[in-house]
């Protein structure tokens, strides 16, 4: 067999009578010494290379008692480069790919999407509306400003990219004929502040994010995507192409962190995450890259497009906000986490019950803990008698952050409360 | 954005006779909104009232 490559060569010496089809067996001729040593010297050259392989690198211990050994699986499908970062990383970081062979480190804990129903799964108020506000989606809320004859449709969608069940879809059936300069339609996620300390903003060490979603629309072009910062009142607004229409297509955005607007520790709005669908001029500018002082001009890309000048649908899914410059794969959770997340911020259904506590037939009390703590007391809305008393609960129900102290005037009831914390 | 629409507010007290928050009717519907300046219902309505015209009713 000739020896071509490495991998030809033998371990065992008498095997070893050709290189290169260059004749080595005892009694060759002095002239073959030279082609030999040629033909062994492009062997290494091609293993240094890359142009030919091995089976297995053998990295041997001091001694060579034992060796790390890494290799290839036994059937590669396609030639696959991966390639190192530079440096050594930071303590708990490990290797990630970018999916295309590029390696980077990347911190473990960062692999939290800072986006809460991402993937739109949960819709505790309901799966339609023609509202703007909290409607459809758990934290997701559509606004819209001065616009005339807008009419739109939220929704929780079952169009969605492989990989996913859901989508917020907003429908355009009614057009604005003219996008005056107070115009706009913008969908929001904020982001509670004290979840957000570990970014260290308005430090020289303030963290960079990734910014990442599943997006299609009816209507190509730049669309406007902004992160507001509502401590400092600091923004950075930046773009994203969608260049096919009624087509899934994958955004991941990097966002540096800002090193000069701080978060407060509380349970305010730390971050808003706005999508903004149309934008008229009062509300759009030319942008500069970054984080900067917020004025209404900076909100959106005077470029972009005016998705409500016309019907059309908008989707998006699987918006996944992380610490770092690496592009995460989406981050699924079960519907049971992400419900209780959402809960925190909202919560139907939760039931009432109280019961006669005296011999005066006409006094009733209970507390509750709700399942979730709520970030701050919340509103209640409460609705229905149930099937306990002949009357809705019309006493005092005292709400905090993590239950209800009830006192009531009839002998017993029983009521649904809808609670809401949301930011 | 959209303001809340607060057509009606008025306190409710604890059995001791303490504030202990506002019943307000909201985008037409009646809520319960605990006296917590981080709560977006009470901050509307803290906004409403200061606006002329507007009060928060005492408790019955």
């Amino acid at each position: 067999m000739p020896k071509d490559k490495l991998t030809d060569y033998s371990a065992t010496n008498a095997s070893n009578t050709d290189v290169g089809g260059v004749n080595i067996d005892e009694g060759m001729l002095p002239s073959g010494v030279n082609n030999a040593i040629r033909e062994v010297l492009t062997h290494l050259k091609n293993f240094a290379s890359g142009t030919d392989g091995i089976d297995v690198l053998s990295l041997a211990d001091d001694d060579a008692s034992a060796a790390m050994k890494i290799q290839a699986p036994a059937s590669v499908t396609a030639d696959t480069t991966l390639t190192l970062p530079d440096g050594d990383g930071d303590d708990g970081q490990a290797l990630v790919t970018d999916g295309s062979g590029t390696l980077s480190w990347a911190s473990l804990h960062s692999a939290k999407n800072l986006i809460i129903n991402g993937a739109m799964q949960v819709a505790q108020r309901g799966t339609s509306s023609t509202s703007t506000g909290y409607q459809t989606v758990d934290r997701f809320r559509v606004d819209k400003n001065n616009v005339a004859q807008l009419v739109f449709t939220q929704s929780q969608s079952t169009t969605a990219p492989d990989g996913f069940s859901n989508s917020l879809k907003i429908e355009v059936t009614t057009a604005e004929t003219t996008l005056d300069a107070a115009d706009y339609l913008v969908f929001t996620q904020r982001i509670e502040a004290q979840n957000l300390q570990h970014l260290n903003y308005g430090a020289s060490s303030a963290k960079s994010l990734t910014l990442s979603f599943w997006v299609r629309s009816s209507l190509t072009g730049k669309y406007s995507v902004n992160i507001y910062s509502e401590d400092g009142n600091r923004v950075n607004t930046l773009s994203f192409n969608i260049s096919t229409a009624d087509t899934w297509e994958y955004i991941s955005i990097q966002i540096d962190g800002d090193t000069a607007g701080t978060i407060n520790n509380d349970n305010g709005a730390g971050l808003n995450l706005n999508f903004v669908l149309a934008a008229g001029s009062t509300f759009s500018g030319t942008i500069t890259s970054g984080w900067q002082a917020y004025t209404n001009a900076k909100y959106a890309h005077s470029d972009q497009v005016n998705f409500i000048a016309q019907t059309g649908t908008f989707y998006i899914t699987g918006i996944q906000l992380t610490v770092g410059d690496v592009d995460l794969p989406f981050i699924h959770e079960s519907y049971a986490e992400n419900l209780a997340k959402c809960q925190r911020y909202y919560q139907k259904d939760f039931r009432l019950v109280a019961w006669n506590v005296s011999t005066n037939a006409s006094t009733s009390a209970s507390l509750g803990n709700f399942p979730v703590v709520m970030r701050s007391a919340p509103s209640a809305v409460r609705t229905g008698s149930g099937a306990l008393t002949s009357t809705a609960p019309s006493s005092t129900v005292m709400y905090a952050e993590s239950g209800y102290i009830y006192s009531g005037t009839s002998n017993a009831c029983s009521s649904n409360l809808t609670l809401d914390a949301e930011l | 954005m959209d303001a809340m629409i607060i057509t009606n507010a008025q306190y409710y007290n604890d059995p001791d006779g303490n504030q202990a928050g506002v019943i307000a009717t909201i985008d037409g519907t009646e809520m319960y909104v605990p006296l917590d300046t981080a709560n977006r219902h009470y901050a509307a309505i803290i906004e409403w009232a200061s606006q002329e015209g507007n009060t928060i009713a005492d408790a019955d």
